[in-house]
């Protein structure tokens, strides 16, 4: 209860009410997902029929699961690495430096956000085809890296924009050459936002359903075979698990990247000008 | 992800040391920096969509392509009852879930940015951790909790509220909305949340002062201020719902299903990519209709309650 | 030590420094005081190696430095911002620019106490960046630029972000190190009375031009124009036209002062028959009762405003269009001088200055 007051600092405590219910409705399909696999019966209803471990002992045992596993930590990887290094690249540029067409290029690098995705999948579908490409978990990645960029790119701009540019000057001033500069300034301070951005990135080609539909070949991602098993009521507790697991992962990571993103945030305000 | 539909640059707030005009050689790293990027979007992005915009002039023969151009199948997209049905079933859906999700967000958005005190940011933490659940996911619990024998049905008979499970909650269009709904809430906070954090409280203050109650100085100087962040959530949330094909498909049933079901059945069992084709340029200029009619709603009414 | 020749930067068509040159001493405390946008950080970067001039030189111990990258350059700056490194501890800041020099850790240890000392952070050297007050960041910065031995230390506003006492006590700091360490100081700043408490000679800068080179006094008292004048400090003005002219003096005629010959400043060039001769308002005194001076002038008090230890006073004086600003201390009842009141003001010959329109 102490901990909820310090949440509420006084103020308006009809909006309070209101927020809580709010995180409630939020949060409320996401919980169903632990308690529903640890239910003995398969049919997903209160009250539990009992309790079990025993769709979490089942997974490692399917094969199909462990390989689509294995695809999307490929893809997962490879989709954060590429778009963090687009995103570094661009977020540098956007940050630093002034030049022409600097809104229109940042629009359509962030346009993937603000775009249907089964049109922005189905788009990149018909230009593979027509290149052909055969479809495989490279076209994944390749529609991930889009779609993971603008996330990159948020992450990394806010993390580039409190850069105090005089840093690399004090550096240069200090006798460090541009390459050393580099290594012991630039490097240091912007590392958390490079990590929180491979998280982030990784999270969102992990949970990506629609790009991975459409542009995968015979491989299955993770969200694929998921897509896989709904169809059978059976299965569903199996699911359960396994997005029980999936929840787990992603929170960790994402937490991981906020505390990484803030302490960033705190390493690059340099307060500078202070008075008192 | 905060505000990443911000696309504000970051200014030189220097004050002190005038800028001096920018040499070339600025510019020139500057592009340089982001033509990997740029090229890369402009190669998976916008050339994609321009071959999309192509095809929906063509026609199919089976596995051939035929070059000539043609309306026929914006007139198919645009007069078969069934297309007809499905876009305005999309556009009426993405107007409700953007409306509902910009409703019920906005408060939250108050809330934080004046009374979140120290937390903000644990608040817009919390906030964003459902989020990052995999979206398959959070739409089939949903299905676990509307359905026959789901959670809510079973609660309520549980409650004695209703005596037989009620078949109104899953397989319809309100299902699709309540779950789109939950499903973009992060998206129209955070533009709000921003849009509320810009406002200088002093204006607030100014307001009172110049005897304005708490709600009329809401209405006077707040919410107009925040209209901003108001529009990018609409268009962040409206935009993409059009074109949902998860929700549908899973909790849709027979008359919750979106136009992205029919455009992704061109380019699959289907197989008319040139009328698949012209279902999504057909889709993406609509919205876009509805989203500018909407804004321009939305800044008449800012205008007017000054 | 250091020569500035005839340097210019241009962005396209606006000039931000224009054709400037000037030469500073080994040892000295020299200031570019100017208002925003006047040039001087241009200036000072250009020092740094930060930026390069359009044309012109800027040679360090007769070595020409155009084109020799910052970090290769005998100079260190503290920044406006501080420019502390965020990731590392006041020890590490300091030590930042030694590890290059891959000195023995012994000695790199003894010279960043020495620093610390010097600026008198002794014993805070495993603080973090964060855990800093504006002044420590301010010392940090100091500790860091001069631990590197420079032969010029480049200070860009290195007070503009501190409270007024603490911009005192550091004023008199500063010019004790630069003292006590005997390297040359080179100061920019906005603000006239941190250039005048603490240079041996300033530069006055507008709009890319140096419009004075000086002594803190000469500068005060003997300004080379109004602008100057003006940004110094309070200056009455009085239109006068130059009846003579030669070598080391000037004889002007003003209706209020009358024929006045004085000493001509340095700097002044002729630009037509006019002149301005000003006059400080403390250099004007009021004369009580029957006291008289050498040379006085009378008028009516208009205007009387109270600040503490000094009363303003604005008085009229038949013959001249604008009104005299006196500023007389509070010792001898200025403060009660009643509006309206006759008054005479006495003032010395070598008060008034002369300088061109």
């Amino acid at each position: 209860m102490t901990a909820l007051k310090r949440l509420l600092p006084g103020g308006n405590s009809w909006l309070a009410a209101y927020a809580f219910l709010y995180i409630g409705f939020l949060y409320l399909p996401v919980v169903f997902l632990p308690i529903f696999s640890i239910n003995t019966s398969a049919s997903p209803k209160f009250p539990l029929a009992g309790i079990t471990l025993q769709w979490y002992r089942d997974l490692p045992k399917t094969p199909a699961l462990i390989d689509a596993a294995w695809n999307s930590l490929i893809v997962g990887v490879s989709a954060a690495i590429l778009a963090t290094t687009f995103g570094i690249l661009a977020a540098r540029a956007i940050t630093r430096y002034r030049f022409p067409g600097r809104r229109p290029i940042h629009g359509l690098i962030m346009a993937p956000l603000v775009l249907p995705e089964v049109i922005v999948a189905i788009s990149m579908l018909l230009v593979m085809l027509q290149l052909g490409l055969s479809l495989s978990l490279f076209t994944v990645v390749l529609g991930h890296v889009l779609i993971c960029i603008p996330y990159s790119m948020s992450v990394l701009t806010s993390g580039f924009e409190g850069f105090d540019r005089s840093l690399e000057e004090a550096s240069a001033d200090l006798g460090e050459s541009a390459f050393g500069t580099f290594r012991r300034v630039t490097l240091p301070m912007v590392a958390p936002a490079i990590i929180s951005s491979l998280l982030v990135a990784f999270t969102i080609s992990l949970d990506d359903f629609i790009i991975a539909f459409f542009l995968t070949g015979t491989e299955a991602t993770l969200p694929i075979y998921i897509w896989g098993q709904l169809r059978f009521a059976a299965k569903l507790p199996g699911v359960l698990a396994l997005g029980t697991l999936l929840l787990i992962g992603s929170f960790l990571l994402l937490s991981i990247a906020e505390i990484l993103r803030r302490r960033t945030a705190r390493r690059t305000q340099s307060k500078g000008p202070q008075h008192g | 992800m905060t505000a990443a539909a911000e696309g504000s640059p970051p200014l030189a707030a220097d004050g002190i040391r005038r800028r001096p005009p920018l040499p070339q050689s600025e510019s020139f790293q500057g592009l340089a920096l982001i033509s990997p990027t740029f090229l890369y979007a402009l190669i998976l992005l916008l050339l994609p969509i321009l071959v999309v915009f192509a095809h929906s002039f063509w026609t199919q023969n089976y596995l051939t392509i035929d070059h000539t151009f043609t309306l026929q199948n914006y007139r198919t997209a645009l007069t078969e009852p069934i297309y007809l049905d499905l876009l305005w079933r999309s556009l009426f859906v993405a107007l409700l879930v953007s409306l509902f999700t910009v409703v019920l967000a906005y408060p939250i958005a108050y809330f934080i940015s004046f009374h979140g005190g120290r937390h903000k940011s644990l608040w817009l933490f919390l906030i964003t951790i459902p989020f990052w659940t995999s979206y398959l996911l959070r739409v089939m619990s949903w299905k676990v909790i509307l359905g026959y024998n789901g959670v809510l049905n079973s609660g309520l008979m549980g409650l004695g509220l209703i005596s037989e499970p009620s078949t109104a909650l899953l397989y319809n269009t309100s299902a699709v909305i309540i779950t789109l709904t939950h499903a973009w809430a992060a998206f129209a906070i955070l533009p709000i949340f921003v849009s509320l954090e810009k406002v200088d409280r002093t204006l607030i203050e100014a307001a009172k002062d110049l005897g304005d109650g708490p709600l009329r100085s809401f209405l006077r100087v707040t919410l107009p201020l925040s209209v901003p962040g108001v529009i990018s959530a609409l268009l962040i949330v409206m935009i993409p719902t059009v074109g949902d094909y998860v929700t549908p498909k899973l909790v849709g049933g027979k008359d919750g299903v979106m136009i992205a079901n029919a455009i992704q059945a061109q380019f699959g069992k289907a197989a008319n990519w040139p009328l698949g084709a012209a279902l999504s340029v057909t889709t993406m200029v609509v919205v876009s209709l509805m989203a500018g009619a909407a804004v321009f709603l939305i800044r008449t009414a800012a205008r007017l309650v000054r | 030590m250091i020569e500035i020749r005839a340097v210019t930067r241009s962005y396209g068509a606006f000039k931000a420094l224009d054709d400037c040159s000037l030469a500073i001493h080994e040892g000295e405390f020299f200031s570019l005081l100017g208002p925003s946008g006047c040039g001087k950080t241009t200036l000072l970067r250009m020092i740094a190696g930060f930026d390069n001039p359009t044309s012109g030189s800027i040679a360090v111990d007769g070595q020409e430095m155009v084109g020799v990258p910052a970090n290769r350059r005998p100079t260190n700056m503290v920044f406006q911002s501080y420019a502390i490194f965020p990731h590392l501890n006041v020890e590490q800041n300091v030590a930042y620019g030694l590890k290059r020099l891959q000195l023995d850790p012994a000695e790199e240890k003894r010279r960043v106490d020495e620093a610390l000392a010097m600026v008198s952070l002794d014993g805070l050297g495993k603080r973090g960046a964060h855990e800093l007050s504006g002044g420590q960041r301010q010392r940090v910065a100091l500790a860091r630029a001069l631990v590197m031995r420079p032969k010029v230390l480049l200070l860009d506003e290195p007070l503009s972000a501190l409270d007024k006492k603490l911009r005192e006590q550091m004023q008199v700091e500063l010019r004790r190190l630069q003292q006590a360490v005997g390297i040359t100081f080179i100061l920019v700043t906005h603000d006239q009375y941190e250039a005048l408490a603490m240079s041996d000679r300033i530069a006055v800068m507008f709009g890319g031009r140096i419009a004075q080179i000086a002594s803190p006094k000469e500068i005060y008292q003997r300004p080379v124009n109004r602008r100057v004048a003006d940004f110094l400090g309070g200056m009455n003005f009085v239109k006068a036209e130059i009846v003579e002219e030669n070598g080391s003096s000037i004889t002007v005629n003003t209706l209020g002062f009358g024929r006045i010959t004085t000493e001509k400043p340095k700097a002044f060039t002729r630009n037509g028959a006019g002149a301005t001769l000003g006059i400080r308002p403390e250099r004007l005194r009021v004369l009580w009762d029957n006291a008289t001076a050498m040379h006085e002038v009378s008028g009516t008090v208009v205007e009387r405003h109270y600040f503490g230890e000094i009363t303003h006073l604005i008085v009229e004086i038949p013959g001249l269009e604008k009104p005299l600003s006196v500023t007389e201390t509070n010792d001898f009842g200025a403060d009660d001088i009643p509006i309206g009141a006759p008054i005479r003001l006495g003032y010395d010959r070598d008060a008034l200055v002369a300088m061109a329109e």
